[in-house]
């Protein structure tokens, strides 16, 4: 072997390395490799130059000639048409002006605005904690506790029944807690079959007793009052809400060596996913109403969403099927091996990295869901898309409005979507540096 | 086949075999669908026995051994581990789990936790033990082990031999009175094979009860009371290392040796 020992003629030290001839430097080079790499590639660019050039000038002087103060949409084309010469076009924001309020709230009284920019903030409190572990995890108790807190505030009314759903869910609670020493399964059961009875038959005369003794009630506000962004994010978040738990329940069913239970979660699965959402919403607003007792008055709202999240709970099944099929069969030998039952092996083994996996299929599901809610316009609820625009092109002075609520929804629902899906690169990201 | 052999001599005053019976497998019978995989297995294991059970691929080593903590169902005959027959009584299977480790032929850690929740998780949510508690555990195994530094970090970022041993030490954490290894070496590079080897030594001469399926003969040699050799879902032969390797009796397990120690 040859030592290293260094010859009179060879040269001990690098030399600095030389600068990039101009044509493999800074712009030109990346101009060169990445718009201008090929004829076919240099054709491609210049086309769609052209594409964005024409669609630039077709849109901009639309929004330059934006008009914000008038009363009137007639008024608003009038001063266009003083500013920038007859037949110019121009947005009238001005609508937006006058009835911004009506895009976010619907006709809920304008005295309670303060309610839900409360269950707003409070929806952002909530998820806090849920989204970014680094949070102290005592705001998981807020979180819990949250749901029904605004459920109140939203539609107001005595707080009596919203505590008695709290407690049937405490009741359980209790039950899965002290059962669960004697028997998992019979833990699983009492936690599900005790607050149900307590709801059933306990809460009507203790709600009149109580609401008699402490009325704590604030003023009621009706379903119909709802509308615009507070009906699209409180049908939104709700399904969100409910359909992740559904969807796991209903992807774990489907993997299920128990007959009944498999067979069930691919009927509801397939049913759900082989029929419009329009559909489900259409049995919302009617059908329920054979199917149930004469006389009970189960708010629109809350079957919309209970329709809507059962159409999004049978997507995010299969989202999570893909997820726990991705898993080596290792892992569950893994856990049976250590003597983990199969709910623990689930929750803390299982589900864990079949979830990890599935954040991107799960996230798109809940941004198509949430887009989809201006679908209840077709139940006579009024959706910040077609409902309330319809609703104000129906006064006499915005009679003919047409773009401006389209740009103005469609930029919130950009940015609220858009929000949804970087925080899910950023979840997946995290979630590889840790467990790398 | 490589044969590390073993510096150190190995201790053999704590490998005592007692009289009690740890396993007990009489007739049983397993089929894969119209497969007959397991024959009529008889077997019967005594506590702080040391056996290697070794045989051609697809004779049922494997299925044989997971039958015992029932990760396979057998169909007919009777399996008794620790005093607990297997049957679909789910209680007795968690009971036989909770007695019995089994390291995995590809480690099976599970990759969102960390090395010292991998050890603490089975202790903390099947034992109920008090998560510091369960914690001292696993740092005195990993010790054992040799990898106590790596604790805070992720199964993906040790190297196959290391996860091996976290895998034997997160076993160990639930204090099993049997250990099951399914080919513990055969995923590793041959220098990662002889830690690994060694950490299983030492759990040998501490008198655990081991029933291990390997290739490595030379392990065998040092450290077994017992080799069994399968061949089509039948054990064919079994006898101490020394006869066994010196003194086959069947031709089937001739013809192994042969093939195997390369002669
Ligand atoms: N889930 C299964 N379904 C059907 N057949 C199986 C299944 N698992 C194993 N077998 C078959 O059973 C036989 C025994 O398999 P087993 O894994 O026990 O063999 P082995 O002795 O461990 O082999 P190896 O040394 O390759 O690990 C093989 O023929 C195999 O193909
Ligand atoms: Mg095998």
């Amino acid at each position: 072997m040859s030592t290293s020992q260094t010859a009179a003629f060879v040269r001990k030290d690098m030399l600095p390395p030389q600068d990039p001839p101009t044509s493999q430097a800074g712009l030109v080079k990346w101009l060169r490799e990445n718009l201008f790499a090929s004829w076919f590639n240099a054709i491609l660019t210049l086309s769609s130059v052209f594409v964005i050039y024409l669609l630039v000038t077709h849109f901009y002087p639309w929004f330059r000639h934006s008009v914000w103060n008038a009363n009137s949409l007639a008024e608003c084309r009038t001063i266009i048409a003083a500013n920038w010469g007859e037949g110019a076009s121009g947005a009238c924001w001005a609508m937006l002006r006058e009835r911004w309020h009506q895009f976010i709230f619907g006709f809920y009284p304008p005295e309670l605005y303060w309610r839900p920019i409360a269950v707003f903030l409070g929806l952002l409190l909530a998820v806090a904690p849920v989204l970014f572990t680094q949070l102290p995890r005592q705001m998981l108790l807020f979180s819990l506790a949250y749901p029904l807190l605004a459920i109140w505030l939203l539609w107001g009314g005595s707080a009596w029944p919203v505590i008695m759903i709290a407690a049937g869910f405490g009741i359980g609670f209790l039950a899965l807690r002290f059962l669960d020493e004697v028997s998992s399964i019979l833990a699983i059961v009492a936690a599900i079959v005790a607050p149900i009875l307590f709801w059933l038959f306990a809460v009507g005369p203790l709600d009149d007793v109580l609401s008699k003794a402490i009325p704590l009630a604030i003023e009621p506000v009706a379903s119909d009052r709802f509308g615009g962004f507070l009906l699209a994010i409180t049908i939104g978040a709700g399904g969100i809400a409910l359909s992740l738990p559904l969807g796991i329940i209903l992807a774990l069913g489907r993997q299920s060596n128990m007959f009944l239970i498999k067979s069930c979660s691919v009927m509801f699965i397939e049913f759900i996913r082989g029929v419009p959402l329009i559909t489900l919403l259409f049995v919302a607003s009617l059908l329920l109403n054979y199917f149930l007792p004469p006389g009970t008055n189960f708010d629109i709202i809350l079957r919309v969403m209970i329709l809507v999240t059962m159409f999004a709970a049978a997507y995010i099944a299969e989202v999570i099927r893909g997820g726990l099929a991705a898993l080596p069969r290792g892992q569950y030998e893994a856990a049976d091996a250590l003597g983990l039952d199969y709910w623990k092996a689930q929750r803390l083994i299982i589900l864990p990295q079949a979830l990890k996996i599935s954040i991107p299929g799960i996230v798109s599901t809940f941004i198509g869901m949430f887009k989809d809610t201006t679908l209840v316009t077709f139940v006579g609820l009024f959706d910040p898309l077609k409902g309330i625009p319809d609703f104000i092109r129906a006064d006499f002075n915005w009679k003919g409005i047409y773009w401006e609520p389209f740009v103005f929804v469609g930029a919130i629902f950009f940015i609220l979507n858009f929000s949804m899906s970087r925080y899910a690169m950023y979840l997946e990201r995290k979630l590889k540096r840790d467990h790398r | 086949m490589t044969e590390p052999h073993f510096e150190r001599d190995i201790d053999r005053s704590h490998m005592q075999v007692s009289d009690e019976v740890a396993i007990q497998i009489e007739n049983m019978n397993k089929w894969y669908g119209q497969f007959h995989v397991l024959r009529d297995i008889n077997l019967t294991v005594n506590q702080g026995e040391r056996i290697v059970i070794a045989g051609p691929s697809g004779s049922g080593k494997s299925t044989m051994i997971r039958c015992i903590n029932r990760l396979e169902e057998h169909q007919s005959g009777r399996i008794i581990v620790d005093g607990t027959e297997l049957t679909s009584d789910l209680k007795n299977i968690d009971k036989v789990r909770s007695e019995v480790g089994m390291v995995f032929q590809h480690f099976n850690l599970f990759p969102h936790l960390t090395i010292l929740e991998n050890c603490t998780l089975a202790p903390i949510w099947v034992r109920k033990i008090p998560k510091k508690e369960a914690e001292e555990t696993a740092m005195y195994f990993l010790e054992k082990v040799k990898i106590p530094d790596q604790a805070l970090k992720y199964p993906g970022q040790l190297s196959g031999g290391q996860q091996q041993r976290v895998a034997i030490a997160r076993s160990l954490c639930m204090k099993p009175r049997i250990m099951l290894f399914d080919e513990p070496t055969s995923a590793l590079d041959p220098e990662m094979i002889k830690e690994v080897l060694d950490t299983m030594i030492e759990l040998a001469e501490e008198g655990m009860t081991m029933l291990c399926v390997t290739h490595e003969m030379g392990f065998a040699q040092a450290v077994a009371n017992r080799v069994i050799f399968m061949d089509q879902g039948q054990i064919v032969e079994q006898n101490n290392p020394h006869d066994f390797f010196n003194n086959p009796q069947s031709e089937r397990t001739k013809l192994f040796l042969s093939q195997i120690l390369g002669h």
